[in-house]
């Protein structure tokens, strides 16, 4: 069967602690050897000198559209965008059209990965039948057809008694239960962050309050029940001094942040440019450093991109009636080095944990490492070579990003997915 | 490249005292009607409202008439919208006619910035949703020159629902520039604490009294009834807490202005003894908004 030997890359993998330069061996999709000059007689070689080879990168928060909007993204395209920015597996959120949340759909879903994505992909179920926040949705049965997750990302559930018996629930599957923490009331006509930007510019706010007290409800509720909690996209300074805070009392809590959130604040957004509308929204200055101190001080345990593609007709209105939600798969290991890697807030070692161990645990996948015998996912990324995002080559079928023409100085250079290379620069 | 009139808080003070000085220019002598120019003879303008507008819309129409332009007023309200066609989509038709500017007022804010993005038609804001009114803070500044002679140093009241006013945004960033203290007063919900900080030299209180005192200049905005459930004050209480009468004209300087962008709601934010008193000035508003608009329109039409 096919063989590929990755040749003198800095190979980085947390999992084994490891970073030095050696060669990483693959044979029928399986990690078979880590060490120097390693025969490649028979196989196929990859040159990796000059660049890092870490396990493949995993985001554990994407939207891929299918089934229901594929005008805005499919299975296939989101997949190969995600291959292009260097994602080896990705999960899905259920707010598609039907929304997941039974195992017909998730079946549905994984045939289609299984026949159109080349990369690995996990649907997330939906807490609530519709995701509409009344009633359970079918959770024993979708984790037997293979989710990973359950959220109702995107229209949180608001009575807390229903979460409460979700957590329940996924703490006897041991599933992890994920929340778009957004209080409804406090947030609702909002279209940007509530502050001095939203208040100069007559755009009615989302105060961090939203976010902030459905992250106290849920942490005291995951205390309760044992559940293992997922804050997603996590915004806001108290959020994040709340998680830090639940953490240390020994709650299972967990958090992801966007790249977004970590690189821009609301005094960035140009006025009324409808690609840098998302919920939640970019946030103060406080806000965006609290993100990156929590990134580098273990507080969020996770990098994901929320990869939300619209059509540019939806994106192109009035900035109040445009669909909340930024495409992020390709810029997200740029802006993770510009941000975070650089400046030295995080080492490299942090950084690739925070795209690969840490989300494959929290959605317990058997991946996020190069140790021998794991699946050979590998992501191969540089840290200096200069390159300038063009989203018009993106292999998404959507366009919304604020990253359009941004520079940046390292970044994806091939992704090998069960040992074959799916995706290559320039290529 | 045509800039139009987007918004005042981009322009600089330069600007804005250039558009005063030429007002005065189309402004009646006393006694006297309005002149007619041939300033812009032959150039066609396009009024669109997306929003029901009786007293800016004529404005600006009579504006335009007396530069001598063609005036088109379409009243849109929501009719292109509710057969699907995107607000771009309509800009665009309406360019492709080749207008030479096109005013216009819609609910979202920021509307006529976004459509400037994608539009070669100068467009002039005549009130964007929560965010600004442009041309409505011109003539109130223009309005307090004539009465008072000077902005610079004035102590100015802006009193109601700030939150939501693009009256009270255009006036705070505009008078903010020539170095005006501005007194920004409503209840709690409708004034938020941001608002002191979107511009230099704004106080805030939630106390009427405190607002007007020695205040040269109250500006009350309309209490805009379907706003009226963000604030727990009814109606009537609003008028109580809110409404400017009498009594409170004695606790600001002798010959303090009292302005209002209308339309007003008499004995809801203010009473009809104050409107009708000498110390009003607001028939001198809506008359120099006539001068302001073709001021603006000359500015953007002729570079």
């Amino acid at each position: 069967m096919s063989k590929l030997v990755i040749r003198n890359g800095r190979v980085i993998d947390p999992a084994q602690d490891l970073d030095r330069f050696c060669d990483v061996a693959i044979k029928d999709g399986i990690v078979r050897e880590i060490g120097s000059e390693i025969s490649s007689v028979g196989s196929e070689e990859f040159d990796a000198s000059g660049l890092i080879v870490a396990p493949g990168f995993v985001d554990m928060h994407v939207h891929l559209r299918e089934p229901g909007f594929e005008h805005a993204e499919t299975i296939e395209t989101g997949s190969r965008a995600a291959a292009a920015g260097g994602f080896t597996s990705i999960c899905c959120m259920p707010n598609t059209q039907p929304v997941n949340d039974n195992a017909t759909v998730t079946s549905y879903i994984r045939d289609r990965a299984r026949r159109f994505a080349i990369v690995n992909v996990y649907p997330i179920g939906a807490i609530t039948k519709n995701s509409s926040g009344e009633e359970l949705s079918a959770i024993a049965s979708m984790k037997q057809a293979g989710i990973v997750a359950i959220s109702d990302d995107g229209r949180p559930v608001m009575n807390a008694r229903l979460v409460r018996r979700a957590m329940e629930f996924a703490r006897v599957l041991d599933l992890p239960l994920i929340e778009h923490c957004e209080d409804l009331h406090l947030s609702a006509g909002g279209d940007m962050h509530e502050g001095v930007t939203s208040t100069r510019l007559g755009l009615r706010g989302i105060p961090g309050c939203s976010e902030d007290v459905m992250v106290a409800r849920d942490i005291l509720l995951a205390e309760v029940t044992e559940c293992r909690y997922h804050v997603a996209h996590i915004s806001s300074r108290n959020s994040v001094e709340m998680v830090a805070f639940a953490k240390k009392r020994g709650v299972r809590v967990t958090a992801e942040a966007t790249p977004h959130h970590f690189a821009l604040s609301d005094c960035d957004v140009p006025p009324y440019d409808s690609n840098y509308k998302m919920k939640p929204p970019i946030r103060e200055r406080s806000d965006m450093d609290a993100v990156t101190e929590g990134l580098a001080n273990g507080a969020i345990d996770a990098i994901a991109t929320d990869h939300a593609p619209h059509p540019g007709a939806e994106k192109m209105q009035e900035f109040e009636r445009c669909p909340f939600g930024i495409i992020g798969l390709e810029t997200a290991i740029g802006l993770a080095l510009e941000r975070l890697y650089h400046p030295g807030r995080v080492s490299l070692s942090n950084l690739i944990r925070l795209f690969t161990l840490n989300p494959a645990g929290i959605v317990s996948l058997d991946r996020g490492t190069l140790r021998p015998g794991a699946p050979a996912d590998v992501t191969i990324f540089g840290l200096d070579h200069d390159w300038t995002y063009d989203v018009t080559n993106s292999p998404s079928k959507s366009r919304n990003t604020p990253f359009h023409g941004h520079e940046f100085r390292g970044g994806p250079v091939a992704t090998i997915v069960a040992g074959q290379i799916v995706w290559r620069l320039n290529n | 490249m045509t800039t139009g009139l987007l918004d005042i808080e981009s322009l600089h003070r330069e600007d804005i005292e250039t558009i005063l000085t030429r007002s005065k220019d189309f402004q009646p002598a006393p006694g006297q009607t309005f002149k007619r120019f041939d300033i812009l003879r032959g150039r066609t303008i396009v009024n669109l409202f997306f929003e029901a507008s009786t007293r800016t819309r004529t404005s600006f129409e009579i504006a335009a008439k007396r530069l001598g332009a063609d005036v088109i007023s379409i009243t849109a309200s929501a009719s292109s919208v509710s057969k699907g066609e995107s607000l771009v989509d309509t800009l665009n038709t309406l360019g492709a006619m080749r207008p030479d500017a096109i005013v216009m007022r819609h609910s979202a804010s920021g509307a006529p910035h976004f459509l400037s993005r994608y539009l070669p038609v100068p467009i002039v804001n005549a009130g964007d949703g929560t965010h600004e009114h442009p041309t409505q803070a011109l003539l109130d500044a223009l309005t307090i020159r004539d009465r008072r002679g000077k902005l610079e140093g004035l102590r100015v009241a802006i009193i109601g629902d700030i939150a939501h006013s693009r009256v009270a945004r255009s006036n705070i960033f505009l008078l903010s520039k020539f170095g005006v203290h501005i007194v920004l007063c409503g209840p709690a919900s409708l004034l938020p604490p941001q608002m002191g900080k979107i511009a230099p030299g704004v106080e805030l209180t939630w106390e009427m009294e405190e607002a007007i005192r020695d205040v040269d200049v109250i500006m009350m905005l309309r209490v805009q009834l379907e706003r009226q459930h963000e604030a727990p004050i009814g109606a009537n209480e609003y008028f109580q807490f809110y409404g400017l009468r009498p009594e409170h004209i004695q606790l600001a300087k002798p010959d303090v202005i009292v302005m209002h962008p209308g339309p007003i709601n008499r004995g809801r934010e203010i009473s009809s003894e104050v409107a009708d008193s000498q110390r009003s000035a607001i028939l001198n508003q809506v008359e120099n908004g006539i001068a302001v608009r073709m001021a603006v329109l000359e500015r953007v039409l002729i570079q």
